[in-house]
């Protein structure tokens, strides 16, 4: 089989990876550049622990080619702390209500909780349920990860 | 598998029609992935679409209707302000597909030719009476989209043939539709029962109409009988039980560990009722 190169920019990097046009944009993260922050959880779109920016659109990474990514633009987990090791809010207030046991679903649930809160800074917890509704957590029952986004929401918010 | 990125309608076509094997077109990808990946379908050509040019676009007709490129996502349908002031009904139906997640990939074109009978954005286009572009070897034709599944999986598109756009009609004046669908959930389901209202008043009296049901039969289908129901009417409870009587007498489900048939049967009675109501009132200016 042969592959396809593709030029890609990851977290702000420029990168490149050989990519056999079946692997998935996750097994590419994880496999070609060893960002192995975003997890599958299903490989089917259900459960969001895949979930990526793309061109700043969140999607699952398991439901996008890996040679789709040519000239793309893609935000992962590992691009969410400052460059120092300084926590991002949404991060910060995880650990503070406890949202995570296992932390599979994490890095995928931070992804997206980012984007809804670039578009919407002041959401209802409704909005936030509903957004969230692709990312599936077995461990904590929701309410925690609910209150940490709303809590980190209202963290930006007073910092802007 | 081999991974092809077509630069025009006529080369994907090309492609297409010249390929020896399984073929797919790759929009959204949320349908091709899945399969792919369950090992339920790996094509030997897979085309994507998404370099084509214009196909990001969505575009006012001559006539005042919407041209939708087949790569235009439900999140930027969601966001296009002109469509879902015109068609909110249509624009609803594609926002419940998926989660925000697949929002950011999933396309109406994706949706129609995936042919599931259960496709929660298809009712809505069968109501609005919408049409697509077919582009093929043979060159171009104009289908409403009623056409296009003919059975579960199963599309009347000839080989080489695809989308090349979808286009809704002008909204014209006192003008509303709606698409519901029955789930047990709120969230991240497939439709037990979908049905889509388009109508038009005069005054208070429905002038014309057109009613679509999902998951009641082999494709999406269109129910004139259901139409007829609530035409002429100011949609009293006559109307909308006659209503409700021509959705039941045209469904025809399966039973599954979704719903029996007989609960299908009944929930596109009161589906229909309610999506009625919903289209009469944005036709009367309800901007909801
Ligand atoms: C987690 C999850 C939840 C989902 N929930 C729903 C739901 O609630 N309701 C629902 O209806 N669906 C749902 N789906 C199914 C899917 O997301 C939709 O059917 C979607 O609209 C498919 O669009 P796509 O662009 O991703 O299609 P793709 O996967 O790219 O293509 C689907 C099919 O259409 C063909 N095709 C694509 N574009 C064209 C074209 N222009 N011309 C001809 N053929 C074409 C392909 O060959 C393929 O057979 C869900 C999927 C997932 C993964
Ligand atoms: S791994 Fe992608 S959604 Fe579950
Ligand atoms: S913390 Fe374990 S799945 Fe969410």
């Amino acid at each position: 089989m042969s592959k396809i190169h593709v030029s890609a920019t990851v977290n702000g990097d420029p990168v490149e990876f050989l990519a056999d046009p079946r692997e998935t944009l996750l097994d590419c993260l994880r496999d070609h550049l060893d960002l192995t922050g975003s997890k599958e959880g299903c490989g089917t779109g259900d459960c969001g622990a895949c979930s990526v920016l793309l061109d700043g659109r969140l999607v699952c990474s398991c439901l996008v080619l890996g040679v789709e990514a040519e000239g793309k633009r893609v935000e992962t987990i590992e691009g969410m702390a400052e460059p120092g090791g300084e926590l991002h809010p949404l991060q910060r207030k995880f650990i503070e209500h406890a949202a995570l046991q296992c932390g599979f679903c994490t890095p995928g649930i931070l992804v997206a909780s980012k984007a809804l809160l670039a578009r919407n800074p002041d959401p209802t917890e409704e909005e936030v349920r509903y957004w969230l509704a692709g990312n599936l957590c077995r461990c904590t029952g929701y309410d925690k990860i609910v209150r940490a986004v709303m809590d980190a929401a209202a963290d930006l918010r007073g910092a802007a | 598998m081999r991974y092809h990125c077509a630069k025009s309608f006529s080369e994907a076509a090309e492609i297409a029609a010249g390929a020896p094997g399984i073929t797919r077109f790759l929009a959204g990808g949320t349908d091709v992935l899945v399969q792919l990946r369950s090992g339920l379908v790996t094509p030997d050509d897979l085309i994507d679409l998404k370099q084509i040019p214009g196909v990001h676009d969505i575009s006012r007709t001559p006539e005042g209707g919407w041209r939708i490129g087949v790569a235009v996502s439900g999140a930027e349908l969601g966001e296009h302000a002109g469509v879902k002031a015109d068609w909110p009904g249509v624009v609803e139906g594609m926002g419940l597909v998926g989660s925000t997640q697949v929002q950011g990939r999933a396309t109406l074109a994706g949706n129609l030719c995936n042919g599931s009978p259960a496709a929660d954005s298809v009712p809505g286009l069968v109501a609005a009476e919408a049409r697509v572009t077919v582009i093929g070897p043979n060159g171009a034709r104009e289908v409403p989209v009623e056409e296009i599944p003919t059975g579960p999986g199963k599309t009347s598109l000839g080989p080489g043939e695809l989308i090349a756009a979808i286009t809704l009609p002008a909204r014209g004046a006192a003008g509303g539709d709606a698409y519901q669908r029955f789930i047990p959930r709120t969230e991240m389901d497939i439709a037990v029962v979908g049905c889509a209202v388009n109508l038009t008043l005069t005054g208070e009296t429905i002038a014309a109409a057109r009613v679509a049901l999902g998951a009641v039969a082999p494709t999406v289908i269109l129910v004139p009988e259901a139409a007829a129901a609530i035409v002429g009417t100011a949609l009293d409870d006559a109307a909308l039980e006659a209503l409700a009587a021509a959705a039941r007498a045209a469904a025809s489900p399966i039973s599954d560990k979704r719903g029996t048939a007989e609960f299908r049967t009944h929930v596109a009675g009161v589906l229909a009722r309610r999506v009625a109501q919903a289209a009469y009132a944005r036709a009367k200016g309800d901007t909801k």
